[in-house]
């Protein structure tokens, strides 16, 4: 079925609001919209630490201060939420996954990340891995505010940003695949924006 | 878990609009007849897609204001000045126009009057459509489940839904505004931002365990959520939805 015609809708925005860096069905915003489904957690960086566990020949924990002597990286990405907007350009300081995996021994094909407040969100491992996923601790060159997830929250840019955990505090290596919050409540598995994949089914 | 009941793919489906009510000055909400609605959950979303003449589309997250129907389905927007979308959809839509819907979406954000209360709901202006489809559901199904709703509104006219509102109060049901910027003469109620002090007055207590649900700007749920953890309400029971100045 054609899309129906809304009478009288025109295009408003400027003809390259980001152009082919923008998804199907989003729009770039320049603020920074929050998303969460409860309360913002407050973790004291004395009682915060972040492990690798599950399939994994040990588990791994670092403290805040072990973490942050992580080598550590700049990178500058698009951030796409499921809520249609995009925001193009977006500077963040943080640690590689590789880094974190670097001499974990797994046979985990899934990945699933966990936060304070009991926030989860799911993956395929090879997802978080070759420089594509980060722990990220610093967004605009400043700490990373509660609200968009600090202490620390990963980025997972090539994905819609539920994927990214906010307030992460680890990731469990998994042998098989396991829904996470929003992935129980309707949304999409794997969630590529540039195939749109919003919802189950899509 | 339960999860959404969406049962395989969310198809576009076109909404036909049958109504159109002013709410405040700046809101209005927008009722379509939907056939085939597959019926939804209070407190869940739609997306919205326009599409221009010469193909453009623009896609958008709805809030649904209505109880769940068989086919109508009732959006509250607020005009963006220099949005692209709420403009169009505030000013412009006309009963017979036509757009398309896609949803229902979400639900964790949801309230069935099976599962109960007590209920507390908090209201950042426009953030009480999803809140007010609770109160409809609940209503509608009959339910005596004790409900407060807490509605921070920038003044008397910027209240949205305030007849049915004044209408529905009572019968377990509470309805309390506070009005931040502007009263009207002889106004006895709140004045102020949503605090701590005031989420203690209206209640209930956190060891009644409500469900809680707060919905509006993310400054708002920000300060609201803090507010309610600290007055001791368990954060796990404690459900918030968010939007921002999106440009919507």
């Amino acid at each position: 079925m054609p899309p129906i015609i809304s009478r009288g809708f025109r295009r408003r925005r400027g003809d390259d609001a980001g152009g082919d860096r923008v998804p199907p069905g989003q729009y770039v915003t320049t603020d920074f919209p929050v998303l969460s489904a409860g309360p913002t957690p407050h973790t004291a960086l004395d009682r915060w630490d972040f492990a690798i566990v599950g399939e994994v020949d040990r588990s791994r924990r670092w403290t805040w201060e072990q973490f942050r002597a992580l080598p550590s990286e700049e990178v500058t990405v698009d951030l796409h939420c499921v809520i249609k907007w995009s925001k193009l350009d977006t500077v963040w300081r943080g640690v590689s996954i590789d880094t974190l995996l670097e001499g974990v021994e797994t046979s985990a094909e899934y990945v699933v990340q966990f936060s304070d407040g009991g926030y989860t969100t799911n993956l395929p491992l090879e997802d978080v891995m070759g420089g594509k996923a980060w722990v990220a601790f610093a967004y605009d060159g400043a700490p990373l505010e509660p609200e968009h997830g600090g202490p620390a929250r990963m980025l997972v840019p090539h994905l819609y940003f539920w994927k990214s955990a906010k307030w992460v505090r680890g990731l469990r290596l998994l042998a098989t695949d396991e829904p996470g919050f929003w992935e129980m409540y309707g949304y999409h598995n794997y969630g590529d924006p540039w195939r749109e994949q919003r919802y189950w089914g899509d | 878990m339960a999860g959404t009941a969406v049962l395989g793919r969310l198809t576009w489906q076109v909404a036909t609009v049958v109504d159109v009510v002013a709410e405040t000055p700046r809101v209005k909400t927008i009722a379509f007849d939907v056939p085939g609605w597959r019926g939804h959950r209070a407190g869940q979303h739609v997306d919205v897609r326009l599409t221009a003449e010469d193909g453009y589309q623009a896609q958008r997250s709805y809030s649904i204001a209505s109880a769940p129907d068989r086919s109508r389905v009732e959006l509250t927007v607020v005009r963006i000045d220099d949005g692209e979308v709420s403009p169009y959809l505030a000013d412009e839509l006309q009963p017979g126009d036509q757009i398309e819907l896609r949803g229902p979406v979400g639900g964790y954000f949801v309230w069935e009057p099976s599962q109960g209360g007590p209920l507390l709901l908090v209201a950042g202006g426009s953030g009480v459509a999803p809140l007010m489809a609770m109160i409809r559901v609940r209503v509608a199904a009959g339910s005596s489940t004790e409900t407060r709703l807490l509605s921070s509104s920038r003044s008397w006219d910027d209240i949205i839904y305030r007849d049915e509102l004044e209408r529905l109060n009572g019968d377990g049901l509470t309805v309390v505004h506070t009005l931040t910027v502007s009263q009207p003469l002889g106004w006895t109620g709140y004045v102020r931002r949503v605090d701590v002090a005031m989420l203690a007055e209206v209640g209930p207590n956190p060891a009644e365990r409500p469900r809680v649900y707060v919905c509006g700007p993310t400054p708002f749920v920000e300060a609201v959520a803090e507010a309610l953890v600290q007055l001791g309400h368990d954060p796990r029971g404690i459900k918030t939805e968010r939007f921002g100045p999106t440009g919507g």
